[in-house]
């Protein structure tokens, strides 16, 4: 048994390897998986309103997690969650865990290999990488990248090379799985978004700085020969993301400039846009799964939608904080009363009753227009002000694009991309955290840090209150592939949500 | 008068003060007076006017007096066009000002933009020197770091895997490059052979829709082609043969496949055209339905603007003349009253008696009327008979003459012929029996014009209506008389209900039935509309 420790910038805990660790594992995670811990006792009867679709979530058992670095394997079967410096592969269905890795400090990142085989465990502190195969848990690689420090690590798409971003952005280091090669790509530039894979993974766009000028390098990743390298016309790049069908490449600039380049795949520049100038500029952007739209989120609390033909704007949705039409729906999160729970309570109380008395339930409501949302006053004395579109994603379907205005904090806007206009806002009791589409269907999951996990269909919302024990501050969620389920991370645990439809009553 | 005029008129701005002070120097003249009046601004002013201007005009004066006035006149609107003069002054100084101002401010803004232009100028500059001194030590760095060959960056590895793909790793040659830009290319290429199937669709599908639309619109338009083909003009006789070719043209489905640019062009021509018509029609179908809307009856059929006012005016003229009629009526009645008894005290005693004796003596009034009427048609039928007689008499004697003649004739000259003769002899004798007659017949039917006006009295008591001719004489000329006065449809309430009362006036008449009406309504006013009356029409009708 080992106490947790206290990680010292001079003595590191160096754990055993492997298999060795289930012996010493803290007792309530040394039990292996039984089938009461996967039989989901805690069930939480929901019914969507509006629909007559009734559905019945399930919670699992909550896991020990540090760091909120929990991802489902790309092909689905696996969960991996990292705990300090141990890394638990567990298997979705049965939550029984299947692999254990100790790595060899605390981890800071976590990412699965394209083929769900490997697992790269990132230490930056440490300027370590280490890799773990999930067929073969003897088989270990370390990647150390010495001196030159780390601060950011990824898989190529491949799942067989890793890169390494060192620290100052000096290089990128492109480390092999398959040969002994090591390949270096100079001044890549630090930004929010720097490098940028193609879907089908067969590209990779990397943002570069050379001369105070910017430069974008395109790559192929299976033998990562530089493609195409050319200058950007932008004061400060920002970010680039390649578009869901891998042709164009939307490059912009820094905030100080509302600048958005798009490019195709061969280096021609396709368009330009600029909405404004002066004041701030983009701050988010998102593409459409169908590449048709690409929406620019910015400082100026409005998103707007270039189409893919000639790259103009169609629209743009302002996120004013008072809502006057009566044909939008806004649903706002209410506390539930105490007392009415209280006559309900079964006895002797059971734990997920005790502690649904310490978190208040909430349900949503409808609001009657016109609606004023809670607004944030943004400092503009201060850098990176709260304001503006922080977060847009369109749904898998195309229908739908949910918006967060950072100074607006506690709404999402969903809006109707067929009608091209806003449909539903949710405004919840505290600031949204993140928010994420269900991959299958319009189905948006949204956390704000407090115990409640909310959902939103066409059909109705809901607010669902987690049944664990103590305070579950969900701070980001994630989707299974299959969207029938979703990991809900708190600060130091996971939960797992499942979502199972009944049919249509 | 004089120093009147050499008053400076004073600036408008300068208050009230300045006025009445400069015009109470001049005591004679009214313009002190008036204008003190006219500046304190008093309700009974015109009142006040009117006394001053009493005492001010006397005769001998009054055309000094009108000099005044106009020089009065004169003055004040001078003096507002003085006003007005300066109020523009000052607006358009405001103006100015203003103008200024935002120029001023157009010059700040493109101050503070070229300031922040410059200072990010300046900021770009600063930071690309920053920049290029990060540059130099993150080189200096990468010599330091890498170049040292650092052992410890590296890769421990248990052993190799294989690639996802299975393939092993090629070598980089020029090959690989081009296979890599052939890739790329066809990667570009199949996204846009995509993008270019989509847009084909659509289009497809958007030409389907056209051409759907196109077929319903011709469908729409043929059979109402004529209507309004008559109806607007401006609408050129090839659009309609336009239409017809193109109703042919539909047939070949195979034109859609050609998408050429004449195709194109042809295909939105003639949509537009017929666009154009079937907007026109529902233009025209707006109008309809928007004077329907307006003219607010329930009625199915629609009825025209037109003809709804002109209706209206009818009515609004034929309300007027009832009421007028109402007004002299009543003016008539009031002038008799007063006429009759225009001793207070009489009246007063009379008072109880009135209403009876009112309409008594109207009724005989009517009576005398009737009679006095049917006097003066046997009067005329009597000098009409005269005239006839006289006629008669003059080709009698002529007759005579030429017998006398003939009869001097025949003495001169054969006895044979007396036998002839004989006869008019007799038709002589007969000739003055009847002349006898004609004299007897006067006072015959002279007595049966006075039985029928006595008839008719009788017929008033019985209710009932002698069908002699005199009689229905009577109601033909009071018909005559009712069709020439103006409200044919009062007067023919009152015919049928109550022939036999048509008296004096017919206005009297009217306005008896009026009151009726108003009385049986209660509190339905005279100046109701068309409605009252006609219920008042057909109540009457059922009255006995």
């Amino acid at each position: 048994m080992r106490p947790p420790q206290p990680l010292g910038a001079g003595a590191h805990p160096v754990p055993p390897r492997g298999c060795q660790l289930l012996s010493q594992l803290q007792p309530e995670e040394a039990l292996l998986p039984l089938p009461s811990r996967v039989s989901r006792a805690l069930r939480a009867l929901v019914y969507w309103p509006a629909a007559a679709l009734a559905s019945v979530m399930n919670f699992s058992e909550v896991f020990k997690l540090s760091n909120q670095l929990s991802k489902f394997s790309p092909n689905g079967k696996f969960l991996a969650s990292c705990v300090q410096y141990r890394l638990v592969v567990r298997d979705v269905s049965t939550l029984q865990i299947f692999q254990l890795y100790t790595c060899l400090d605390q981890i800071h990142h976590l990412e699965w290999s394209a083929d769900s085989l490997f697992i790269l465990c990132a230490m930056y502190k440490r300027g370590l990488v280490q890799v773990w195969s999930l067929e073969q848990p003897e088989w270990h690689c370390k990647i150390d990248e010495g001196s030159a420090g780390l601060v950011a690590s990824c898989w190529s798409p491949d799942g067989r090379h890793i890169l390494n971003t060192t620290e100052f952005h000096l290089r990128i280091t492109v480390w092999s799985l398959c040969t002994k090669s090591v390949s270096y790509i100079k001044y890549p530039k630090a930004c929010q978004q720097g490098i940028s894979f193609t879907k089908d993974g067969r590209y990779m766009a990397l943002a570069e700085r050379r001369d105070c000028k910017d430069y974008i390098s395109l790559f192929v990743c299976s033998d990562w020969q530089l493609l195409r390298h050319f200058e950007t016309d932008t004061q400060d790049l920002a970010g680039i993301e390649w578009a869901p069908n891998g042709c164009v490449l939307a490059a912009w600039d820094s905030c100080l400039e509302y600048k958005i380049l798009l490019y195709s795949l061969d280096g021609r520049l396709l368009s330009t846009y600029s909405a404004y100038e002066w004041s701030l500029g983009i701050k988010a952007i998102a593409w459409s799964p169908s590449s048709q739209f690409l929406a620019i989120g910015s400082y100026d609390e409005k998103v707007r939608i270039l189409n893919h033909v000639t790259w103009k704007m169609i629209t743009e949705f302002g996120h004013p904080a008072t809502i006057n039409n009566p044909k939008i729906v806004v649903y706002k999160e209410t506390e539930k009363s105490q007392n009415l729970e209280m006559e309900n309570l079964p006895f002797p109380p059971t734990k997920a009753a005790a502690s649904s008395l310490f978190n208040t339930e909430t349900k949503y409501e409808v609001a009657s227009s016109p609606v004023s949302l809670q607004t944030l006053k943004p400092l503009t004395d201060r850098p990176n002000p709260k304001i503006g579109i922080g977060a847009l994603a369109f749904s898998p379907d195309n229908c739908f694009l949910a918006t967060r205005n950072d100074n607006i904090p506690n709404a999402v806007w969903i809006w109707d991309i067929q009608k091209l206009k806003l449909f539903v806002v949710l405004e919840h009791l505290s600031a949204v955290r993140s928010f994420q589409w269900d991959p299958q269907q319009a189905r948006l999951a949204v956390c704000t840090g407090r115990s409640q996990v909310y959902l939103w269909s066409p059909a109705g919302c809901v607010s669902v209150q987690v049944p664990a024990e103590g305070d579950f501050q969900i701070l980001s969620l994630c989707w299974h592939q299959s969207g029938d389920s979703m990991a809900l991370l708190s600060k130091d645990q996971l939960c797992l949500c499942y979502l199972e439809n009944e049919g249509v009553k | 008068m004089g120093d009147w005029k050499t008053i400076t008129v004073p600036i408008p701005s300068s208050e009230s003060k300045n006025i009445s002070q400069f015009t109470s120097e001049t005591n004679m003249s009214p313009s002190s007076l008036y204008s003190q009046q006219v500046l304190c601004p008093s309700l009974p002013l015109a009142k006040s006017v009117h006394n001053f201007f009493r005492a001010f005009c006397t005769e001998e004066n009054v055309d000094q007096s009108i000099s005044y006035l106009d020089q009065e006149q004169l003055e004040t609107s001078r003096r507002e066009m003085i006003g007005l003069q300066e109020r523009d002054r000052q607006l358009q100084g405001k103006n100015r000002n203003l103008h200024q101002l935002l120029k001023n401010e157009k010059d700040e803004v493109q101050k503070l933009q070229n300031i922040i232009a410059s200072r990010a100028t300046q900021y770009n500059h600063d930071m690309k020197r920053k920049e290029r001194e990060y540059n130099k030590l993150k080189e200096r760095l990468h010599q330091l770091v890498m170049n040292k060959k650092d052992k410890k960056a590296a890769m421990d590895i248990l052993n190799y895997v294989g690639r996802a793909d299975g393939k092993r790793g090629a070598w980089r040659t020029g090959k690989t490059e081009a296979r890599n830009e052939d890739e790329m290319y066809k990667v570009l290429l199949s996204d846009y052979e995509q993008r270019q199937k989509q847009i084909l669709l659509e289009n497809a599908e958007l030409k389907k829709v056209l051409q759907q639309m196109k077929k319903e619109m011709i469908s729409l338009l043929t059979p109402q082609k004529q209507k309004p083909k008559e109806k607007t003009e401006d609408i050129p006789g090839t659009v309609l043969s336009d239409v017809e070719e193109d109703t042919a043209e539909l047939s070949k489905e195979n034109m859609w496949e050609l998408s050429c640019e004449t195709v194109r062009e042809q295909l939105t021509n003639s949509i537009r055209k017929q666009w154009r018509i079937l907007k026109s029609h529902v233009e025209k179908l707006d109008n309809q339905v928007s004077k329907v809307h307006l003219g607010g009856f329930k009625d199915e059929e629609v009825i025209s603007r037109q003809d709804h006012e002109q209706e209206t005016e009818k009515l609004e003229l034929e309300i007027q003349q009832c009421k007028e009629m109402i007004q002299t009526q009543q003016q008539l009645l009031q002038q008799q009253f007063t006429a009759t008894c225009d001793d207070d005290t009489s009246s007063l005693l009379q008072d109880c008696y009135l209403l009876e004796e009112k309409e008594r003596l109207e009724e005989e009034w009517a009576l005398f009327k009737e009679q006095k009427k049917n006097f003066e048609k046997e009067r005329r039928s009597f000098t009409e008979a005269a005239i006839r007689l006289g006629l008669e008499r003059k080709a009698f004697e002529e007759d005579r003459a030429g017998w006398l003649k003939q009869q001097f004739l025949n003495m001169t000259s054969f006895d044979s012929k007396n036998s002839e003769n004989g006869k008019p002899q007799s038709a002589f004798s007969g000739s003055s029996d009847q002349d006898n007659l004609t004299l007897h017949s006067k006072p015959g039917q002279k007595s049966c014009s006075v039985s029928s006006g006595s008839s008719v009295r009788a017929s008033k008591l019985t209710k009932s209506l002698p069908v002699s001719p005199s009689a229905s004489e009577l109601f033909q000329t009071i018909r005559h008389m009712s069709e020439n006065s103006s409200s044919s449809v009062l007067n023919v309430a009152v015919e049928d209900t109550k022939p036999n009362q048509v008296g004096r006036e017919c206005p009297a008449q009217k306005w008896s039935v009026a009151s009726r009406s108003d009385s049986q309504e209660g509190g339905c006013s005279g100046s109701r509309s068309l409605a009252c009356t006609d219920w008042s029409i057909e109540h009457g009708d059922g009255l006995p």
